[in-house]
């Protein structure tokens, strides 16, 4: 059964397609890449898995249970209440720009959901915190701001607060975008070291090596299509030519 | 009459004002929230009604809308108020006209507030009033303390506007006891008075500001 299974999305803004007809899935275990030139829609198509946009068609199941599809007067359907707060509970998402929340201490922006929405115990939820924060190499940060801390701390402690409340699969939009390059490093060996973790991934990214280092799977998207879909080996030997073209820039870089 | 026996004399108008301001913010502050939010509401007669009041409070004297609320039930409806009513004019129209003012300072305040919060508050599994109380709030709240301590020292001054109304606060008080002696020292004790109100005021909001000075 797959973890994520998108079907014919379509998403416009102000009548503009920005996908169209999209089909994608996810296994479980599995890294899927999504790469592509700004403005093709990746980020549109992670803000549609992860319900902050709604979809104008196609529907959205999250482990075989249908989280969105399109009703019979052709308006979105959600589920709410209960059920809405279940499937959210399956996958967690780290930003381009964090977002942290900055009034609170970097254990509390971890441990706050665990412990206020899914009402787990207090000690389990601080312990798993401590281990988080250690494995993203901030154990000394705990009672730090986020105002205090670089980007690349910031991210790591926001991928620490999507993890605190053991998503199924994670979602990550550009996560190195708002980062320098010595920043970006730090940040992909973190996701790196998930990866060694057998966590679920969906990444959309501007790292070309990256993706190709860690995917199991890279879509490769132009103008709100999947225009190559593969192994990373067959994706960036492929002989399309908007996608070699997309590459070549890379490389020129 | 020496200024001491003046601040005695007084004393009782001093209290009165140090009355109208306490009570005003205790009604104003959380009244301003639902005002703003009915005036960010989705429904179209919630939002307009609450603009066209806003409009009033903030487009005429508070000296005016003290007198409507004191003299209208008689004039307009032929009811005769009673002595306390004077009391509660003065507060209810204090209160109405401040909530306007905070309204519009609490939606400046959260509508400021960057969009990606509600959006990771979202995944993260926080309801509506959860991300609202948690997370925007008390950001909001430390964005416009700037603009409520404005608010809250213009309003230590305007208490004195319960005079129109005759209302025995300290203004009122200073008034009548400056001209039965016809001295100015009454004026001065009540200047002294407002200065050293909001001095305090002034400093309170000061330690507050300081207080959410350890993040940005």
């Amino acid at each position: 059964m797959y973890l994520l299974e998108m079907n014919h999305i379509e998403k416009g803004f102000d009548g503009l397609g920005v996908l169209k007809d999209i089909s994608l899935s996810v296994k479980e275990g599995e890294i899927l890449s999504i790469i592509g030139p700004s403005g093709s829609g990746k980020s549109t198509l992670l803000r549609c898995a992860t319900m902050l946009e709604k979809i104008d068609g196609g529907e959205i199941l999250y482990l075989g249970e249908r989280a969105a599809y399109i009703g019979e007067n052709h308006k979105p359907v959600y589920k709410k209440g209960e059920e809405r707060r279940k499937l959210q509970s399956y996958f967690g998402l780290v930003f381009q720009n964090f977002n942290l929340f900055p009034h609170y201490s970097v254990m509390k922006n971890i441990i706050d959901a665990p412990i206020h929405i899914q009402k787990r115990n207090r000690e389990e939820v601080y312990q798993e915190a401590r281990s988080l924060l250690k494995k993203m190499g901030l154990e000394e940060k705990e009672n730090a701001y986020p105002c205090q801390l670089s980007g690349g701390q910031c991210q790591r402690v926001a991928i620490a607060r999507a993890l605190a409340l053991n998503p199924k699969i994670l979602f990550f939009d550009e996560p190195t975008s708002a980062l320098d390059p010595e920043l970006t490093g730090e940040v992909l060996k973190v996701i790196k070291s998930l990866a060694d973790m057998d966590i679920t991934m969906v990444i959309v990214t501007h790292e070309m090596n990256f993706a190709r280092d860690i995917s199991d799977r890279i879509i490769f998207m132009d103008q709100g299509v999947i225009a190559v879909e593969g192994t990373p080996e067959e994706v960036f030997s492929t002989e399309h030519a908007r996608m070699k073209e997309f590459l070549g820039k890379f490389h020129q870089a | 009459m020496n200024l001491l026996e003046i601040f005695g004399q007084l004393s009782a108008g001093m209290l009165a004002s140090i009355q109208i301001f306490v009570l005003t913010l205790i009604f104003s502050l959380p009244l301003g929230l639902l005002v703003a939010f009915g005036r960010m509401s989705k429904n179209v007669i919630v939002r307009t009604v609450i603009k066209v009041y806003i409009s009033i409070m903030r487009g005429t004297p508070l000296m005016l809308q003290l007198m409507v609320l004191y003299f209208g039930p008689y004039f307009l409806l032929g009811i005769r108020v009673t002595n306390e009513y004077r009391f509660y004019a003065v507060i209810i129209g204090f209160a109405l006209n401040y909530a306007a003012y905070f309204a519009e300072i609490y939606r400046g305040g959260i509508e400021s507030m960057e969009p990606g919060q509600y959006e990771a508050a979202q995944l993260l599994g926080y309801n509506k009033s959860q991300t609202f109380f948690k997370i925007i709030m008390p950001q909001v709240f430390k964005r416009i303390l700037p603009s409520v301590t404005n608010e809250v020292i213009t309003l230590v001054k305007d208490t004195s506007l319960a005079f129109a109304i005759a209302y025995l606060e300290m203004f009122t008080m200073a008034k009548a006891l400056a001209s039965s002696q016809k001295s100015m020292l009454p004026f001065v004790a009540a200047a002294i008075f407002y200065y050293v109100f909001n001095l305090i005021v002034a400093l309170i909001m000061e330690k507050l500001e300081k207080k959410m000075d350890y993040y940005h």
